[in-house]
């Protein structure tokens, strides 16, 4: 009678990274229902071109790699990765965006690292930084939401956008980026910045009516995509499969950067809450700052770790060249991993303060 | 820092408690197996009694197959105080003594002793201690350890040393946790035997003198509670405390932890921080020890899990094969794919690679799952989610942990405080990649101790092999200075003719020469010459012929030694031919007799007699001529040796005297100095043969010097053999 032998603990929690990762693409849903709402179609062709270059991609160099792809495939990390970049970009994005977009992602970023829990930064967010700097003027190409739109687009129009740069009826993207107003559309973040950059002060810059529209476009669309994820988020949170750590701190971050400087100058510094809910804070906080792999990993790591991103994206937003700095943030940040984690180890159970005892060490 | 003991007190009193960091909810599955009162048994036919069934030293066996033994007499003996010893578990037969696989993960065979049962099941002779209370403690303690009474939680660190502390103690806490899933028997004892469990205590508090004792029991043990709390209603010092569930509470850090605040500092034990824990099986037998004079020879032992139909609670002797166990609580292998028997828990309990395993005093759990119970190792990529990390309750960074583990970076992984893991399993538990994670710990720190040993051993070998040359350059040190001294003695000794010397045949020398420096005209850097090299080969023939006697049989080395005088002689006469050279000559001779010297000093150092050794070096160097004549009267030259001896002394005396004739003809100056030497060898050869009258100096130093001159001589003659 041969005896089976493995070593303890025996019994094992019945959550495993396959269903983690899954866990975080249902928690994705609720946002995303809100963006195609908002944006059409176009947002789910992205998500199914991402996860077909993924999943291709993934396999391939699996292969190459001489790895059981099989079962790498499903732990849905790639799936994950790729949703994460398509919500990021433009719905009416061309496919091959978001093709080369996740091909870096999964394939340079990810397995060129090692491949699952070995990559130093953010796959999507290095993807889409990527793309963002190589292709400006297809990664800043947002349209209208559906109800402000010009022009209306079904399934099929945003397919063949995507694909072709037209609608079925012939519109190009031009067109389909115009506004009711025949305006064409630009993010709240993009007008204040541009506002302020043209000499308005900030309440000015929201009082103009070019921003009605952008607020009642973008802005509530914005609102509420960002609702969206927040309640997955806290979906995820209720079902620990994230910490509060690193979502609060980012949040705080931004919060208390933004909250001391509108105090300062409210005329040059936009409100917390305009912060917060425009762009991609919440979705950030607590879908890419939290990918485990390029975070931070003890709880004192995760709130500086989440609080520095806060505050970069503060700073990118203000002073730097972009509107919107979620992306630059974060791989700014995952730089800094190892650094916080060195030196926010936790105190060991009946040793004296980490601190008294690299003071030991210089002793003896 | 650490908690005073009144706020401990207050807080409790309060019915508040502390907490520790992390920690699992595994889930429980306690209901199969604690609805049943603890069974008995029928006697196993045969019982395997492993010698060594705790933490420390195992003791000696004092049976011997195909004696009769009686249940309850011990099997081993000991006088190491880290010793328990065994016993029989039931009467009957040894039918072997031998190695048997084990109750430990690696399973490897261990000495065990083998007992066919007779059935009758006959007790030894007990003797009780009942007033236990008037016995002085090492009395009482030495009771608890020829009980053989180790520690039945888990660690099995023998009882009577735990609870014989250098320190004062502030709280006695009893474990009744049980915060792994699936075990019963500690919860089942104490809903059966509370009464045993606290005359326990009683004795433990006797030896202990504790200010107040603390009972942890979880929650989810609600019988278990009331009983011991009935049990201990009468002592107002006894202090039944009800602690949430969580894995692992039962952690004899974490409960000290949720019971007090204080924190066991690394590398330390409970009672640096006032506490000393017992487990309530422990104290059960501790009862049975002195109040019934029963040594540990079962224990409560809970058979589960899916795989048997009738999971339950059982006395199991000790040394009971765990296949009689499961019989009697139906296992059905059927239900398993492959067997799969756990020794305790699923949380920390290890796979057993025989259903012969012995239950020893550790075991607390027979463990027999379905193939669905417990998921199987399916290892995948760690994803840096830190669960392990939330569910450590040491604080660790476990998946740091498994990072240079994993890639043996064994220093870093010490850096990340791996010894303070307590393998509790909620990590690896937690872990979403299932990382068999607490496997990585135990290769690393298996591996880290290895390479501790290893370093040892060199550290050890490099610091005697420095000591070994540090010493050897001392002694070098000291020899050249005494040579040196000594040659200025003997210029000295010379210079005034010899007067004062002991030394007869240097007195016999000086003469010699003072006559022959008289009669011939030589100048005085002549005499100089002459005076010196007679000396060192007088002394080198003298040397020669000592080693004679010495080294009896060795005919051949006589002849060698001979050889070698001989060729001295003639090197001498030589030497002293060239006046020219003679100072040359001089040291060149000096310096071979260094040489001659060195050698067979090493040679004793390896005996390692240091202090003899620099001794005889003193003794040999400055009285070498003296010496010689002395060592051998102790033992008789053979008749051989001493004809050897005469024969090599006659061709000695020959050839220097051809070499003398030659020297004289070839220059007047050196004829004296031969002829000196001539005499001096006569008068050594006659030495030798007269030797055993000259017994003025005391035996002592005469065999030292013996010793010497024997390895002298060995040396010399292996050098010559060499040479030759």
């Amino acid at each position: 009678m041969k005896f089976r032998l493995a070593s303890s603990p025996h019994q094992h929690i019945r959550r495993d990274t396959g269903q983690v990762m899954r866990l975080v693409i249902l928690a994705m849903i609720p946002g995303v229902l809100l963006q195609t709402w908002f944006f059409g179609w176009g947002t789910v062709i992205q998500i199914g071109l991402a996860i077909i270059t993924a999943v291709v991609t993934e396999a391939a160099i699996l292969e190459l790699r001489k790895r059981d792809f099989e079962r790498a495939l499903k732990d849905y990390s790639a799936v994950l990765t790729a949703m994460l970049l398509a919500v990021s970009i433009p719905p009416f994005a061309p496919w091959w965006v978001i093709v080369i977009g996740t091909f870096f992602a999964i394939g340079i970023v990810k397995q060129l690292y090692g491949g699952l829990g070995f990559n130093v930064f953010n796959p999507a967010m290095a993807a889409y930084v990527m793309l963002l700097v190589s292709f400006p003027v297809q990664m800043t190409q947002w349209i209208p939401p559906v109800n402000l739109a010009q022009y209306s687009h079904n399934f099929m129009d945003a397919l063949n956008a995507v694909f072709t740069g037209f609608s079925v009826e012939g519109f190009s993207l031009a067109q389909l980026k115009t506004g009711i107003d025949g305006v064409t559309m630009a993010t709240p973040l993009d007008t204040v910045k541009t506002g302020l950059a043209q000499g308005f002060t900030y309440s000015e810059t929201i009082e103009r009516p070019i921003f009605d529209s952008v607020i009642s476009g973008l802005g509530v669309a914005s609102s509420w995509i960002s609702l969206g994820y927040l309640l997955g988020g806290l979906y995820l949170l209720k079902q620990k499969v994230i910490n509060w750590h690193i979502p609060l701190s980012m949040i705080a971050g931004l919060f208390i950067c933004s909250l001391i400087m509108s105090l300062v100058d409210s005329d040059l510094y936009p409100s917390s809450l305009f912060h917060l809910f425009n762009g991609s804070i919440i979705i950030g906080a607590f879908f890419i700052a939290t990918d485990p792999v390029s975070a931070s990993t003890t709880n004192k790591g995760r709130i500086i770790f989440g609080a520095a991103i806060g505050v970069w994206v503060y700073l990118i937003r203000e002073w730097g060249g972009y509107p919107d700095a979620v992306a630059f943030a974060v791989l700014i940040m995952n730089m800094a991993v190892p650094l916080i984690d060195y030196y926010t180890r936790p105190r060991t159970y009946g040793h004296s303060s980490s601190k008294r005892k690299s003071k030991d060490k210089a002793q003896s | 820092m650490q908690n005073n003991f009144d706020d401990i007190i207050d807080k409790l009193d309060k019915g508040e408690l502390w907490d520790f960091p992390g920690g699992v909810f595994p889930a429980e599955r306690k209901t199969l197996s604690n609805q049943t009162p603890i069974a008995k048994l029928p006697i196993p036919e045969r019982l395997y009694v492993t010698v060594k069934q705790h933490i420390g030293v195992e003791g000696h066996l004092i049976v011997e197959v195909g004696q009769k033994v009686l249940k309850g007499q011990a099997l081993t003996k000991s006088m190491n105080p880290f010793a328990v010893p065994v016993h029989a578990s039931t009467s009957g037969e040894i039918t072997a003594i031998h190695k048997h696989v084990s109750a430990h993960p690696s399973g490897l065979p261990e000495l065990t002793v083998q007992i066919t049962s007779d059935q009758d099941d006959k007790w030894t002779q007990l003797s009780p201690m009942v007033d236990y209370q008037n016995q002085p403690k090492t009395k009482v303690l030495a009771a608890i350890c020829d009980a053989g009474i180790s520690g039945m939680g888990g660690a099995g660190f023998p009882t009577h040393i735990k609870s014989s502390p250098k320190k004062d103690v502030d709280f006695l806490i009893i474990n009744g946790i049980e915060c792994e899933p699936y075990i019963t028997s500690d919860d089942r004892l104490m809903r059966e035997h509370s009464w045993q469990i606290r005359q326990g205590i009683d004795v433990l508090c006797h030896l202990l003198k504790p200010k107040h004792v603390l009972i942890g029991i979880e929650n989810n043990k609600p019988e278990a509670i009331e009983a011991m709390q009935v049990a201990c209603r009468e002592n107002p010092n006894y202090r039944v405390c009800t602690i949430p569930t969580k894995y692992p509470a039962g952690g004899e850090k974490q409960l000290i932890q949720v019971l007090t605040n204080r924190e066991v500092p690394a590398q330390g034990l409970p009672v640096d921080v006032g506490v000393i824990m017992h487990n309530v099986g422990t104290c059960f037998a501790i009862a049975d020890a002195i109040f019934a004079g029963k040594p540990l020879i079962s224990r409560v032992v809970t058979v589960t899990g899916e795989a048997v139909e009738k999971p339950s609670n059982v006395w199991a002797l000790i040394g009971s094969p765990i296949a009689h166990l499961l019989t009697h609580c139906e296992y059905k292998q059927t239900l398993q794919k492959q067997s799969n028997i756990i020794m305790g828990g699923p949380m920390m309990g290890f796979n057993v690679s025989s259903d012969l395993v012995p239950v020893v005093k550790t075991t607390n759990c027979i463990l027999a799952p379905t193939d669905n119970e417990m998921a199987s190792n399916n290892e995948q990529a760690c994803i840096r989610c830190s669960a392990c990390a939330d569910a450590c309750p040491a604080s660790l960074l476990p998946q740091q942990l498994f990072w240079h583990a994993k890639a043996k970076e064994l220093d870093k992984a010490q850096d990340y405080n791996l010894f303070d893991c307590i393998e509790c399993g909620a990590c690896a538990y937690v872990c979403p990649s299932e990382i068999p994670l607490v496997h990585y710990y135990r290769i690393a720190k298996a591996e880290i101790r290895v390479e501790q040993e290893d370093k040892q051993k060199s550290d050890k070998a490099r610091d005697r092999f420095e000591k070994r040359e540090a010493r050897l350059i001392a002694e070098q040190q000291a020899r050249d200075e005494k040579h040196r001294l000594a040659a200025e003695a003997r210029k000295q000794a010379m210079a005034s003719n010899g007067n004062n010397s002991k030394d007869k045949i240097a007195a016999a020398l000086a003469r010699a020469k003072a006559k022959k420096q008289a009669l011939s005209e030589v100048d005085d850097k002549a005499i100089e010459a002459t005076e010196l090299a007679p000396a060192n080969t007088s002394e080198q023939t003298a040397k020669a012929e000592v080693a004679e006697p010495a080294t009896k049989v060795a005919s051949s080395n006589q002849r060698v030694q001979a050889a070698i005088a001989r060729a001295k002689a003639k090197k001498a006469a030589a030497e002293v031919t060239d006046i020219n050279t003679e100072l040359k000559d001089k040291d060149d001779a000096s310096n071979l007799k260094d040489e001659q010297l060195k050698q067979p000093q090493q040679h004793i150092d390896v005996k390692k007699q240091p202090n003899k050794v620099s001794m005889s070096t003193k003794t040999v160097v400055t009285d070498s001529i003296p010496k010689a004549v002395e060592t051998p009267p102790t033992e008789k030259p053979t008749i051989t040796d001493s004809k050897q001896a005469k024969i090599a002394a006659a061709v000695a005396k020959a050839k220097a005297k051809r070499e003398a004739q030659k020297a004289a003809n070839s220059q007047v100056a050196a004829e004296p100095v031969s002829a000196a030497k001539v005499d001096n060898i006569k008068t050594v050869s006659a030495d030798e043969l007269v030797k055993t009258e000259e017994q003025q100096i005391d035996m002592k130093k005469r065999r030292i010097a013996a010793a010497v001159a024997k390895a002298k001589a060995k040396k010399a003659a292996e050098k010559a053999d060499k040479s030759s």
